[in-house]
C-alpha cells in the first residue's frame, strides 16, 4: 500500500463507528501447529479441514474475511508459549487455533488464559485442558486422553473379557490413557493385570511383547498413534499374538495409518469418536467435499477435528457479528455450541470438551469399519474444572 | 577485546536499553529472548571456546533451575525473587559441581559424551518421574516479585520491566567473563584448551581449573534457565534434553568459539533466522540448514570472524600474538 | 520370570544389539576411523529408509530396491564428501557438527518435499516371511532372524577388512597419521572419499534392511542418533571390535531395563527409569574406562 492511499484508508476507518471498522479489517485467526516433524501430517489435515468449513461458509467468518497467521510449533513445548505469544502480540490475532501436541497445548492454554484471546484445540487431548487448567475462552474440538480409552474399558469387559493387560509410552498422554482405561474396565467388572509402559519415543516392543505373552491376559488395550502405531501392530501380528490374544486400542492405533499397517491390523477393535466409514449423508458429503478441494486426499479424524473448530469459529462469530472483541457473546455462543460434524452431532460440556459418541470400530479390509457406539454422548468429567 | 570493540558492544546495550521506547511489545520480548539465550551460549563459551571442554548437557542446568523456580513458586502467587533466584542459580550450581567432579576427567569426544549422558538422565528423570508435572512440565502463574527490604524495585510482569532486567543481568555477565578472560584463571584455561599436558606439567591442577569452569558456566546457565521460566512461564523436560543442548552448542559455533560476544552474535541469528524464513515458507528449516551449511564451510571463526576480516591486520596480528603468548 | 521367558528376552536383546551395530557401522567408520563427527548419520539412515519405500513401490521388489539403493547413497555420501566435508578435515571438530547439523535440516526438508510427511510400510520380502514358533504364545519372526545373521556378517567383514587387507591398512594409517601416509604414497584423499561414502553407505543400507521391521517414518533419524554414537563411544572410538560389544551391551541393558523390576526401599527404580537405562550405563563405562571399553589409552 503506497503511503497516501494507507493514509486515507486510515481517515476514513477513523470516520467510520467501531463496529463498521471492525467489519471492514480481515479477522485474524492464527494457526499454531506443527507442519515439520512427526506430526506435520497432522498438523496439514487440521488446517485443511479448518480452510474447508469456511470455503463452505462462503469463504467468510460472519460477512468478514479470515486471515490466517501460521506459526510453525514443531512440537517442541520448550518453543511453546513463545510461538503463542507471537501470533497473539506480533500477529495481533482475534482467536488462536491448535495443536496436536499435549505439551505444546497446556502451553497454548496459558497464554490464552493471561491474553483472554479465544482458544479452539483441534487435537490435544491433555485432559488438564478442559480440566484443572479449563477457562471461559478455551475449547476443544476434539477428545480428552479420559474419553477415548474409558470407552474402551467398558467395551472390553462387557465383551466378557476380565483380565486385561495395557501399553502404552510412559508419557502424559500415556498415563492418561491408561488410568481412564483402568476405570472404565474396573467399573465395568474387569481387572487390568498389569500396565505396560515403553519409555517415549522408544519403538522397541520386543521386550514387551514377549512379557505379554508370558502373562497370557484375555485383553490387551492400548494407546499409540503415528509411526509408532504402524509399528506396534505390525510387531503384534509379526510375534504370533494376533491369532492369540485379542489386541485392542484407543482409535488412533489405526487411524490414519491403515495403508501402512496393512494385513496386521485386519481385525483390531478400536473406539474413537469418529471413523471414516460412518454412514451418515453428512459425513459422506463432508468427504466428497473434502477430497475435491484437496486433491483427491481421504480426510481423517484430524481433518474432522479442524472442520469443526471452523464450524465452532463460525457460530461464535454469527452469535458476536463479527466483532471478536464482543468478547461476551462470541464466547457464549460458543460454549452454547451444538455442532453438526461429519462424526455426528455434539455439543460443548460446562467445561468446553465434547460430549459426543464414541464408536466401536473394527479393522475390515483396510478400512475402519463401525460396528456400534461404545457410548452413547460421553462427557468427560472435567475433575478439577471450576467453571 | 580493543577499544573499538567495547564501543560497539557499548552502543549495543544502549540500543538494547532504549529499545522499549521506540520498539513493539513482540520485539521487545524477542530481544529478552535472545538476550537470554546470549547469556545461556556465553555460558558455554566458558567451556567450549576458553577450556576447550565441549559439553552437550548444558541444557541440564538451565532446565533444572527453572524447574526449581517452577516447583518453589506458590500455585497462584508470585514467588520472592531474590531468594528464588539464589536458590535456583545455587541447586544448578551443585548439580554442575556434583557431574562436574564426575565427568572433568574425560577428554574430548568423551567428555562432549559423558555431559550427554548425564543430561539425559536428567531429560528422563523429569519426563519419566511424576514430582515434577511428567512430560507435560509445570506452569508458572506469576512471575516473581522483586522487592528488596520490603520495597518494589521492579515489576517483572511488565515486559519492558522484564526487558531491563534481563539485559542488565546479560550485561554484568559479559563484563564478569570479560574480566575472566583477562585473569590468571582465564589464562589457565586458555592454557588448558591449547595444550593440557603442559599446563599440568608447569605444575597448574588442571583438573581442580576445569571444574571451577564446568561449575560457574553451570551457574550461569541457571540463571539463564531461571530468566526463560520467568518470561515463558511454563518448564518441561524438553527443556533440558539434548535438543536444547545441542541448539546452544550451535549458537556458540555459529557466533564464534571463544569470543567474547561471538555466542550472543549466534544467539541473534539463530532465533533472527528460524523468525525470518518461517515468513515465507513452511519448509523454512531448508534455507536455515543451507545458511548453517554456508556458515561452516565459509566461516572459520563463526560470524564473529567477519568482524575481524574489516579489521586492519595489524590488530589481527596483536591479538594473535597475545594469544601465543597465553598458550 | 521363568527360564523360557528368560531366554526368549536374552534372544530379544541380542536381536536388538545387532540391530543397532547395523545401524551404528557407518558412524563407527565415519565418526570412530575418520574422526568426523557426523549429526546427519541418523538423517542418511532416514533417506536409505525412504529409498528402499518408494524403490521397492517402483519395482515391487525389496531386493531390487536393496540393489538400486546401495550404489545410490554411495554416490550421495561421494558427493557431500567432495562437496562439504573434505573442507573441513583440518578444522576443529565443531566446524563438522554445524555443518552435519545443516546437513540434517536439509535432508528432513528435502524429504518432506519429495516423499511427503507420510507413515509408510515396506514390505517384508516373500522369502522371510515366515516365522518360528517359540511357545505357545508367542513366534519369532524370520526377517527379525535373518536381520541378525546378516548384521553379525557385516560385523565380522568390517573387521576383516580393516584389519587384514591393504585398503584397511590404508584406511588405518590415514587415520593415524595423514601426512606420513601421504609421505608414504598413499592416496589418502581417495581413501577418505571411499571410507566417508562407505560410511553412508552403510547408514543408508541399515535404514533400507530395517525398513520392514522399524516402518518409515519423518524424523526417523533423529530417534536413532544418539543411540549410534553412545554405541560408537563406549566401545572405544576406532574399534570396530567395540562398538560390536558396546551395542550388544545396549541391547541387554533395553531389553532387561524395560521387564525387570528393581525396588530400592519400597519404589520401583525399574522399569521407570528404563529410559535412562543406556546413558547410566554410557556414564558408567566412561567414569571406569575414560577412553571406551576398547579404545586406546591417550
Amino acid at each position: 500500500m503506497q503511503r497516501r492511499h494507507f493514509l486515507a484508508a486510515a481517515t476514513l476507518s477513523l470516520a467510520l463507528p467501531p463496529l463498521a471498522r471492525a467489519q471492514a479489517a480481515k479477522l485474524r485467526v492464527g494457526l499454531m501447529l506443527p507442519y515439520t516433524g512427526t506430526y506435520a501430517q497432522l498438523g496439514t489435515a487440521i488446517e485443511n479441514g479448518l480452510r474447508l468449513a469456511l470455503a463452505q461458509g462462503g469463504g467468510r467468518l460472519a460477512g468478514r474475511e479470515a486471515e490466517f497467521f501460521k506459526v510453525d510449533d514443531e512440537s517442541d513445548p520448550a518453543k511453546a508459549t513463545d510461538n503463542a505469544n507471537r501470533l497473539v502480540t506480533r500477529d495481533k490475532v482475534d482467536v488462536l487455533v491448535g495443536t496436536v501436541h499435549s505439551g505444546v497445548a497446556m502451553a497454548m492454554v496459558k497464554v490464552a488464559r493471561e491474553s483472554g484471546v479465544p482458544l479452539i484445540i483441534p487435537n490435544a487431548g491433555a485432559n488438564a485442558a478442559t480440566g484443572p487448567a479449563c477457562a471461559p475462552n478455551v475449547f476443544r474440538t476434539s477428545f480428552s486422553n479420559w474419553q477415548t480409552t474409558h470407552a474402551l474399558g467398558k467395551v472390553i469387559a462387557e465383551r466378557g473379557q476380565k483380565k486385561a493387560v495395557f501399553i502404552t509410552w510412559k508419557y502424559a498422554a500415556g498415563e492418561e490413557a491408561a488410568a481412564a482405561f483402568r476405570e472404565g474396565f474396573e467399573k465395568a467388572g474387569g481387572t487390568v493385570v498389569k500396565e505396560l509402559y515403553l519409555p517415549f519415543p522408544n519403538v522397541e516392543f520386543q521386550a514387551l511383547l514377549t512379557e505379554i505373552a508370558s502373562l497370557r491376559p484375555e485383553a490387551v488395550g492400548s494407546f499409540f498413534a503415528g509411526a509408532g502405531a504402524v509399528k506396534f501392530v505390525k510387531d503384534w501380528a509379526a510375534a504370533g499374538l494376533k491369532d492369540r490374544i485379542p489386541l485392542y486400542g484407543s482409535g488412533f492405533l489405526t487411524e490414519g495409518v491403515l495403508p501402512a499397517q496393512g494385513e496386521a491390523a485386519e481385525g483390531i477393535v478400536t473406539t474413537l469418536h469418529y471413523a471414516d466409514s460412518l454412514d451418515t449423508p453428512r459425513n459422506k458429503a463432508f468427504r466428497a467435499a473434502y477430497m475435491a478441494a484437496y486433491n483427491k486426499v481421504e480426510p481423517d479424524v484430524y481433518a474432522v477435528q479442524g472442520y469443526d473448530a471452523g464450524l465452532l469459529l463460525q457460530q461464535g462469530l454469527e452469535a458476536a457479528k463479527g466483532d471478536p472483541a464482543n468478547r461476551a457473546a462470541l464466547l457464549a455462543a460458543m460454549e452454547g455450541a451444538e455442532i453438526d460434524s461429519p462424526r455426528g452431532r455434539w455439543r460443548m460440556s460446562r467445561a468446553h470438551n465434547p460430549i459426543q459418541d464414541i464408536y466401536l470400530r473394527r479393522v475390515e479390509k483396510g478400512d475402519n469399519k463401525v460396528i456400534g457406539v461404545a457410548w452413547k454422548a460421553l462427557e468427560d468429567p472435567a475433575r478439577g474444572c471450576k467453571l | 577485546m580493543t577499544r573499538l570493540q567495547w564501543a560497539a558492544v557499548a552502543a549495543g546495550l544502549a540500543l538494547l536499553a532504549a529499545m522499549p521506547w521506540f520498539a513493539d511489545k513482540f520485539a521487545v520480548q524477542f530481544a529478552s529472548k535472545v538476550l537470554i539465550f546470549a547469556l545461556f551460549a556465553s555460558s558455554l563459551n566458558l567451556l567450549v571456546g576458553q577450556a576447550g571442554l565441549v559439553s552437550l548437557g548444558h541444557a541440564g542446568f538451565f532446565g533444572v533451575a527453572g524447574y526449581v523456580l517452577a516447583l518453589a513458586s506458590p500455585e497462584y502467587d508470585a514467588a520472592p525473587l531474590w531468594s528464588t533466584l539464589a536458590m535456583a542459580v545455587g541447586v544448578a550450581a551443585l548439580l554442575a559441581l556434583a557431574i562436574g567432579a564426575l565427568v572433568v576427567r574425560t577428554r574430548g569426544v568423551y567428555f562432549l559424551m559423558a555431559t550427554l549422558a548425564f543430561g539425559q538422565m536428567l531429560f528422563h528423570l523429569f519426563h519419566d518421574g511424576d514430582f515434577a508435572g511428567g512430560s507435560d512440565g509445570l506452569q508458572i502463574f506469576a512471575r516473581p516479585a522483586g522487592t528488596l527490604f520490603g520495597v518494589a524495585l521492579f515489576d517483572l510482569e511488565q515486559y519492558r520491566h522484564f526487558h531491563w532486567v534481563v539485559l542488565a543481568a546479560c550485561a554484568l555477565v559479559l563484563v564478569f567473563l570479560a574480566r575472566l578472560r583477562a585473569s590468571p584463571f582465564g589464562r589457565v584455561l586458555d592454557g588448558i584448551r591449547v595444550n593440557e599436558h603442559r599446563m599440568r606439567a608447569l605444575g597448574f591442577a588442571t583438573v581442580r581449573y576445569k571444574l571451577v569452569a564446568f561449575v560457574l558456566a553451570g551457574a550461569l546457565a541457571g540463571l539463564a534457565g531461571y530468566l526463560s521460566a520467568c518470561q515463558f512461564g511454563v518448564v518441561n523436560p524438553e527443556s533440558l534434553g539434548w535438543h536444547q543442548s545441542g541448539a546452544v552448542l550451535l549458537m556458540v559455533i555459529l557466533g564464534g568459539m571463544g569470543s567474547l560476544t561471538g555466542p550472543a552474535l549466534g544467539a541473534a541469528v539463530w532465533w533472527g533466522m528460524e523468525l525470518f524464513f518461517q515468513g515465507f515458507t513452511r519448509h523454512w528449516q531448508l534455507p536455515m540448514g543451507a545458511v548453517i551449511v554456508a556458515v561452516a564451510l565459509f566461516l572459520p571463526d563463526g560470524l564473529a570472524g567477519l568482524w575481524r576480516r574489516v579489521r586492519p591486520p595489524r590488530a589481527v596480528a596483536a591479538e594473535a600474538s597475545v594469544r601465543e603468548g597465553a598458550a | 520370570m521363568d527360564l523360557a521367558t528368560f531366554f526368549i528376552q536374552l534372544l530379544n536383546a541380542l536381536q536388538y544389539g545387532l540391530l543397532l551395530f547395523l545401524i551404528a557401522s557407518g558412524l563407527t567408520l565415519v565418526f570412530g576411523i575418520m574422526g568426523v563427527i557426523n549429526l546427519a548419520h541418523g538423517a542418511f539412515t532416514m533417506v536409505g529408509a525412504y529409498l528402499a519405500w518408494s524403490l521397492a513401490e517402483l519395482t515391487g521388489s525389496f531386493w531390487a530396491a536393496l540393489a538400486l539403493g546401495i550404489p545410490l547413497t554411495v554416490l550421495l555420501g561421494a558427493a557431500v564428501e567432495w562437496l562439504f566435508v573434505r573442507r573441513l578435515y583440518a578444522r576443529d571438530h565443531l566446524h563438522q557438527v554445524l555443518l552435519t547439523f545443516g546437513l540434517i535440516l536439509i535432508l528432513e526438508e528435502s524429504r518432506s518435499l519429495l516423499f511427503g510427511d507420510d507413515v509408510h510400510a515396506v514390505a517384508v520380502p516373500a522369502l522371510l516371511s515366515g516365522s518360528l514358533p517359540l511357545t505357545d504364545t508367542l513366534s519369532y519372526p524370520v526377517y527379525r532372524l535373518a536381520l541378525s545373521g546378516a548384521c553379525l556378517a557385516l560385523a565380522l567383514a568390517m573387521a576383516w577388512v580393516i584389519r587384514a587387507t591393504r585398503v584397511g591398512m590404508m584406511v588405518r594409517a590415514g587415520a593415524s597419521n595423514r601426512e606420513m601416509a601421504e609421505a608414504l604414497g598413499i592416496p589418502i584423499k581417495w581413501v577418505q572419499l571411499g571410507v566417508f561414502s562407505t560410511g553412508i553407505a552403510l547408514a543408508g543400507l541399515a535404514g533400507m534392511m530395517a525398513a520392514p521391521v522399524s516402518s518409515v517414518y519423518p524424523g526417523m533419524g533423529n530417534q536413532v542418533l544418539i543411540l549410534c554414537f553412545v554405541v560408537v563411544v563406549i566401545g572405544g572410538i576406532g574399534s570396530v571390535k567395540g562398538a560390536f560389544v558396546a551395542a550388544l551391551l545396549i541391547g541387554l541393558v533395553d531389553t532387561f531395563g524395560k521387564v525387570v523390576t528393581l525396588e530400592v526401599a519400597g519404589v520401583k527404580l525399574l522399569p521407570q527409569l528404563a529410559g535412562m537405562s543406556v546413558y547410566l550405563l554410557m556414564a558408567a563405562v566412561l567414569l571406569w574406562r575414560p577412553e571406551g571399553l576398547f579404545g586406546r589409552r591417550p
